[in-house]
């Protein structure tokens, strides 16, 4: 069996009073303990159970448990020139449910994480309006708000996996991506306060960092869905995340997320500027390039077993889930397989079910100790289901970097260990 | 289970829990809510700096291949190459032709990139690389002439300026279309998938493991136990009196400040390693042109050869005028603004880098 840091005693005594593995719940027996539990009858054990812990002032804003210190964000150093240009990311083996807690949200700069105060910032539309105008944050404040929970995917997110398994562990295959519940103000309401032109059918919004993020919108979605916003799970956005104000552009690839956000100006064509050209645009095999490839497919990945999260528990009752999104809708559906597609069952969706956002599921098995090839198969709420690996390379090949939304497949192997790998 | 749902959405039907459902939008208000105010035309034309392909946003100027290549050499050449071919994996700029169809395509403003107004906007928003918007627009013209220079799409004698900035189109334009996948794939994406008996058998054709370039992360765990065992003796060090000659903390913080404008180039302290510039460790005092398995230019190098060492004097000599104090230098920087902030900044280097 593999350690699992999470549930090795803090200290140095063995458990004595542990059940023997699962094995005997198999049986329909109930485990029985060698010796007693010093964790439950030795007081001098249990320390937290004697003497006084940390009052209501230690902690003005609190952190997560100190024995949780290993669930952090984490970089792939060889990914990128520096850190600064680079991204990280989210631990999604460590989390449950649908929302993603603020620190732990990926991030991804061009021009690291700009540090301005709710104060000093200003917020421009200009352009083809009737009127161009300035607003400060407390002017933003003022407008109607919605809450609503979005997922941010990149568009990068499994781009090393194009061309085969390259990364052992969900975070970094999958990692870039969170979902998080938003208030802002709808943008709709910012442009109808300029007045757009009748000739204003692209919005370029640009951010304050000093990369000065920079993306072409369509007009009718940025009169749709998309939100200002100012707040993330309940708080002001962290600085990673565009403190004091972000654009969210729901469903769509986090690069059109512009951070910092600074200025909107309304046009009548596109600017095809280098997030736009350069990168984010999908190369395919002949050559050719798709260009505003801006929703991002269903998708989903098994967390739990993963290469970071194995199976140490032995053979016997065994959890099994995962995340699902689509930009297109909702999730109804997703199919598990535990043996690499020869059969495949349907997983017990739990949680909100909310547009463009990430769903959880669940599939609750036995494991009989044997070997097994874990995949999981989104459904989205167009009829789209997600693809195998192969069925999009036939498609695009694998010069594509970005939209790699294909099937993931994890090797369990006797121990309980997981490795990303292909099948065919 | 198909019953339990149907239930319980009955239930619900009628209570408020599925108010989230039928929740209205935010509401217009005719004539808007009054809110903000009338940008004045000096603000927009501060922040307006957008350029579209059809020229659209540029600004009156010109620049030449040469004057282009002397900026690039001095600002953009430590991470790009001196001709667009990039130092380790900062972007490739140019060359890459006919890669696109083949197993490694390299996609560069010559062999991918649509438009040429792409480049101008971007150099001029983003670049240099930690002194964004600092370059004039002749300079930027100029920069964008030498990047079409070493794509092959001008001679050396070319003059780019707003004038003529729609006369050179890229070559691979015509190659980008519009996102098709509602079109090619939805409908191959969209059939009721098999869920028994798929496959006869399945075999592992690839694993990760062979590759193995997953960060360690089983180390870096040691360390972060590591470092929360060691909370209560970092407590006990604080504790003990400061030394006489001890920096001041906070100039060491303003100079950790200042030290953002250098960063995008150079690392100090634990683990700091080469990058686009050298590392900065044990920099003070030190003959210049002698970090180990740095690429200076020769000027540096000859430069510490000459004598020169990085104390106060010449520390400070060089942040405010790195091109002037030591000529043919690459340092991709213009200068500090503020001599105020050069003492702050070599307490920081003296005191993350050591002596």
């Amino acid at each position: 069996m593999v350690d699992d840091p999470k549930f090795t005693p803090s200290r140095r005594r063995f458990l004595q009073g542990a059940a023997v593995a699962g094995g005997a719940v198999a049986t329909g027996q109930l485990a029985h303990a060698q010796a007693a539990d010093p964790l439950i009858t030795d007081l001098g054990e249990q320390p937290w159970s004697q003497y006084l812990g940390d009052g209501v002032d230690a902690a003005p804003y609190g952190m997560p448990s100190r024995h949780e210190a290993h669930v952090v964000r984490r970089n792939v150093p060889w990914l990128t020139a520096d850190s600064v240009s680079s991204v990280n990311f989210t631990p999604l083996h460590e989390m449950d449910g649908i929302i993603t807690p603020n620190g732990l949200c990926f991030e991804r700069h061009h021009g690291g994480v700009a540090d301005i105060a709710m104060a000093d910032h200003r917020l421009m539309i200009n352009g083809l309006v009737d009127n161009q105008m300035v607003f400060t944050m407390e002017d933003i404040m003022r407008f109607p708000r919605e809450n609503r929970t979005y997922f941010l995917e990149c568009a990068a997110n499994s781009g090393m996996e194009w061309r085969g398994s390259q990364l052992n562990g969900c975070q970094f295959t999958h990692g870039m991506i969170h979902n998080v519940m938003y208030t802002g103000v709808p943008l709709r309401l910012l442009l109808e306060e300029a007045g757009v032109k009748t000739e204003g059918t692209w919005l370029l919004a640009e951010g304050a960092d000093a990369s000065g993020m920079s993306r072409s919108i369509p007009m009718e979605k940025a009169m749709d869905d998309c939100l200002v916003a100012f707040a993330m799970n309940g708080e002001r956005l962290r600085p990673e995340q565009g403190y004091p104000v972000r654009l969210v552009v729901p469903g769509w690839e986090g690069n059109m997320w512009v951070k910092w956000l600074r200025r909107l100006e309304v046009g009548d064509a596109p600017w095809h500027h280098r997030e736009e050209t350069s990168k984010y645009t999908d190369l395919l095999e002949h050559g050719e390039a798709r260009r505003f490839t801006w929703e991002m497919d269903a998708k989903s990945v098994i967390t739990n077993p993963s290469p970071q999260a194995p199976i140490t528990h032995g053979p016997g009752p065994t959890v099994l889930t995962g995340v699902a999104w689509s930009g297109r809708g909702t999730i109804p559906r997703v199919d598990v397989t535990i043996d690499g597609g020869i059969n495949w069952h349907q997983a017990r969706m739990s949680g909100p079910s909310f547009e463009k956002s990430m769903h959880r599921f669940y599939f609750e098995f036995d494991w009989d100790g044997s070997p097994m090839l874990l995949q999981s198969r989104a459904h989205d709420s167009t009829g789209y289901v997600q693809p195998t690996k192969d069925a999009l390379r036939e498609i695009r090949g694998e010069n594509s970097i970005y939209h790699n939304n294909g099937i993931q497949t994890w090797a369990v192997d006797e121990s309980g260990a997981a490795e990303n790998v292909e099948i065919g | 289970m198909k019953t339990t749902f149907t239930l319980s959405a009955l239930l619900l039907a009628g209570s408020a829990s599925l108010a989230f459902a039928q929740e209205a939008p935010a509401p217009s208000r005719d004539g808007g809510y009054g809110l903000g105010r009338a940008a004045l035309a000096e603000e927009v034309t501060a922040w307006d700096i957008d350029i579209r392909p059809d020229g659209q946003g540029l600004p009156v100027g010109s620049g030449d291949v040469w004057t282009g290549e002397e900026l690039w050499i001095a600002q953009c050449s430590a991470c790009h190459g001196d001709f667009g071919e990039a130092v380790g994996r900062w972007p490739v700029l140019a060359g890459g032709f006919g890669t696109l169809d083949g197993e490694d395509p390299v996609k560069t403003i010559g062999s991918y990139w649509p438009y040429l107004s792409t480049v101008w906007d971007y150099v001029h928003r983003a670049m240099p690389y930690g002194a964004a918007q600092s370059l004039e627009n002749d300079d930027v013209y100029a920069i964008v002439a030498y990047l079409m220079y070493v794509n092959n799409l001008v001679e050396d004698d070319f003059t780019l300026s707003n004038e003529n900035f729609l006369d050179v189109p890229l070559e691979n334009e015509a190659n980008f279309f519009m996102d098709d996948r509602m079109e090619v794939e939805f409908p191959v994406f969209t059939q009721e998938p098999c869920m028994e008996n798929c496959a006869e058998s399945i075999e592992i054709t690839m694993r990760a493991a062979v590759l193995d370039v997953t960060p360690e992360t089983a180390e870096d765990e040691a360390v972060v136990q590591e470092a929360a065992v060691t909370e209560e003796v970092v407590e006990e060090v604080v504790e003990e009196p400061a030394a006489a000659a001890a920096p001041d903390p906070e100039l060491i913080a303003e100079g950790e400040s200042t030290f953002r404008q250098c960063r995008s180039c150079h690392q100090v302290g634990e683990g700091a390693r080469n990058a686009a510039g050298p590392m900065l460790n044990g920099i003070y005092n030190a003959q210049a042109g002698t970090r180990e398995g740095f690429r200076y230019s020769p000027a540096l190098v000859e430069a510490g050869e000459g004598g020169i060492v990085w104390d106060d004097a010449a520390l400070t000599a060089y942040l405010l005028d790195p091109r002037g104090y030591i000529e043919g230098n690459r340092m991709a920087f213009r200068g500090m603004r503020d001599e105020a902030d050069i003492p702050g900044l070599i307490a920081y280097l003296r005191a993350e880098g050591g002596e």
